[in-house]
């Protein structure tokens, strides 16, 4: 696999197109100052909203989310429950809020793991020589071929299902592709002109490294990781879904899409409104990651 | 979409020789890593397999809580080799999987070949429609919104990033929930028939065509940018004929070059989608191996997809080689 498609995978911008062509020059949107656009306002203010139900769930949702009401069970949405009531009558909405704090919680940690391996190897590839860079590759390209939850899955067949297996499982599988990108960025960086003047320069190896490279590389580690919470979110509601992540008593979110499936004919608002958040914190985070790729770049 | 554009006055021994350029030799390049992939492939399964707790030969017979008497324990060690040092074990694996002999499964008192042979042909089949079909959707929203002005290009950017942001399983119970419990037009499971197959290949296409999407928008902006769709342009082209027969093909390049990757998610995709749709296949037999941890079903189902993967991503780079309008400049290497 060439370098291009994980690049253009992990790194696809389609909304810069956009910005370049509305930012004309002098105008407030073009400099590194620039005037947060509409959904920009819009992800900031979901992310808060997400952060405040991780840290504060009773601020949003004053209920208690584990408290059943079995006259009310599988109400509708409607005024008093807005997101409906489950099969014991608790309140999805209180539940959903509730759920943040976990799905958050597991989403970045596997990315934290994910970027921090991919960090490591990416930064030995690109350092250590040709003779490890050519190892780390082809151990690289050997990763690569347990597509998507695939490498998952083998890790939670060796250490069990769980909400630790699934964030260790998630953040090992999105790994390879973070090295790729960090090691493609690094001999980038290595290349540039400000590198081979701070070598004409006379530095030493270790201090250009140190001090010029791997700055540059990891920078944009910020924007890798704000793009990739969203996808490990999803990886992981994917695992607790198929039984194998966090455990159903659990509000997090992809083990309450699991506990609505089956019923899904009679009371959709169960599985529909968990999912919906996935969903809006993977959006979010997408538009948030973007964003400070824009800024980055222009700064 | 074969020949490329400057072939036009070039002749057939030229051809062939650009040809066997472009594909010969990083062809032979990839069947030997693709073997070396494989072989590492079946090496890391085999000692991460060595690293599940509790005793092999307990799990064949019923897993921990069952009543095994010693003696049991020993035929079924001797029946699976596990007697054996480990380095007799990793050999004798290697030399059955060269040979195709994916051994036999703990659970289902069955061959995993013809088990994973079985299944792999449903989920094959779901796998190139959903392709297709993302491909479709993600040319025409492409299509459609550039060259249109700030607004639909905002659109069509903006649900390209929702599609590419929705689980598989979030997406396959809303579909499920609105055609067929609400409108009742499609089966909720996956039945055998064409109907049965719409919401699978649904779930899957759409969140890949967001992807494929965002990374055909922006090549297909920057070549609509480029000199030879300028001069195009000056040669009296029109706006349809600029975009179909100049532009579209550097903007299906990356996109082409991602077929791979596509591949792969697909297979990961499939996991959720045939165990909401009760569709048998490849997906389902890996999920259910897991759960139940049968070792031998998960590396068999394991080893086939690195097997398709591989293919697919030789294919797709082939592909891409082929569509690119630009001359190859060295002999050997190819153009990258």
């Amino acid at each position: 696999m060439s370098e291009l498609e994980i690049t253009a995978a992990a790194s696809a911008r389609p909304g810069d197109q956009d910005d370049q062509q509305d930012g004309r020059p002098g105008s407030p949107s073009s400099g590194p100052r620039a005037r947060p656009s509409v959904v920009e306002i819009a992800a900031g203010l979901l992310a808060l909203f997400l952060l405040v139900a991780a840290i504060a769930p009773r601020l949003l949702a004053p209920g208690d989310p584990l408290a059943i009401d079995p006259l009310s069970a599988f109400g509708a949405p409607s005024w008093s429950h807005w997101f409906g009531t489950d099969e014991s009558g608790r309140d999805i909405y209180t539940r959903v809020i509730d759920g943040a704090r976990d799905s958050l919680v597991i989403g970045v940690s596997a990315t934290l793991i994910g970027l921090g391996l991919g960090a490591v190897l990416g930064t030995v590839a690109g350092t250590l020589g040709t003779a490890v860079d050519f190892t780390v590759n082809r151990f690289l390209e050997v990763l690569f071929a347990f597509p998507g939850l695939l490498l998952a899955l083998l890790f939670i067949l060796v250490f069990g299902p769980g909400a630790g297996s699934a964030i260790v499982a998630v953040g090992l599988s999105t790994a390879p592709g973070y090295a790729r990108i960090i090691r493609a960025q690094l001999l980038r960086v290595r290349s540039s002109a400000f590198v081979e003047a701070a070598t004409v320069q006379g530095l030493g190896r270790g201090r250009i490294l140190a001090r010029h490279i791997l700055p540059n590389t990891l920078a944009p580690l910020l924007v890798l990781g704000t793009l990739g919470v969203g996808q490990a979110i999803v990886w992981a509601a994917a695992l607790s879904y198929l039984g194998l992540g966090a455990q159903p008593p659990a509000a997090e979110w992809g083990a309450m899409l699991a506990a609505g499936r089956t019923y899904i004919t009679s009371a959709w608002w169960m599985s529909f409104f968990p999912g919906l958040f996935i969903v809006l914190t993977a959006v979010c985070a997408t538009a948030l990651g973007r964003a400070i790729e824009r800024r980055m770049r222009h700064a | 979409m074969a020949e490329p554009l400057t072939d036009a006055r070039s002749t057939g021994g030229q051809r062939v020789r650009r040809l066997g350029a472009r594909i010969g030799w990083p062809l032979t390049r990839r069947i030997g890593g693709a073997v070396f992939v494989l072989w590492a492939v079946a090496t890391l399964t085999f000692f991460a397999v060595r690293l599940i707790p509790g005793d092999p030969a307990q799990a064949i017979l019923g897993g921990p809580g069952s009543q095994t008497s010693p003696e049991a324990l020993a035929a079924v060690r001797a029946e699976y080799g596990l007697d054996q040092p480990v380095i007799v074990q990793y050999l004798a694996q290697l030399g059955r999987l060269a040979t195709g002999d994916l051994g036999r499964s703990y659970a289902l008192n069955m061959d995993v070949g013809p088990l994973v042979l079985s299944q792999l042909g449903g989920t094959l089949l779901l796998a190139v429609l959903a392709l297709t079909v993302a491909w479709i959707l993600a040319l025409g929203l492409a299509t459609w919104s550039t060259g249109r002005g700030r607004v639909a290009r905002r659109i069509g950017s903006g649900l390209e990033i929702v599609a590419a942001a929705l689980p598989h399983f979030w997406l396959a119970t809303t579909l499920i929930v609105v055609a067929s419990v609400w409108w009742g037009i499609l089966p909720p499971i996956s039945t055998a028939d064409a109907r049965g197959l719409v919401l699978p290949v649904l779930t899957l296409a759409i969140p890949l065509a967001g992807f494929l999407g965002q990374v055909m928008r922006e090549s297909l902006t920057t070549a609509l940018e480029s000199p030879f769709v300028l001069s195009a342009r000056a040669r009296g082209e029109g706006e349809r004929g600029v975009l179909w027969r100049h532009a579209l093909r550097h903007a299906a390049l990356p996109a082409i070059g991602l077929s791979g990757w596509a591949f792969g998610s697909l297979i990961s995709g499939a996991v959720v989608v045939e165990t909401v749709f009760a569709r048998p296949g490849l997906g389902r037999t890996l999920l259910n191996a897991v759960t139940v941890r049968d070792v031998p079903v998960v590396i068999g189902v394991v080893m086939v997809v690195a097997l398709a993967y591989i293919l697919m991503t030789i294919l797709s780079d082939l592909a891409s080689r082929l569509a690119d309008p630009r001359p190859t400049t060295s002999t050997a290497g190819g153009a990258q």
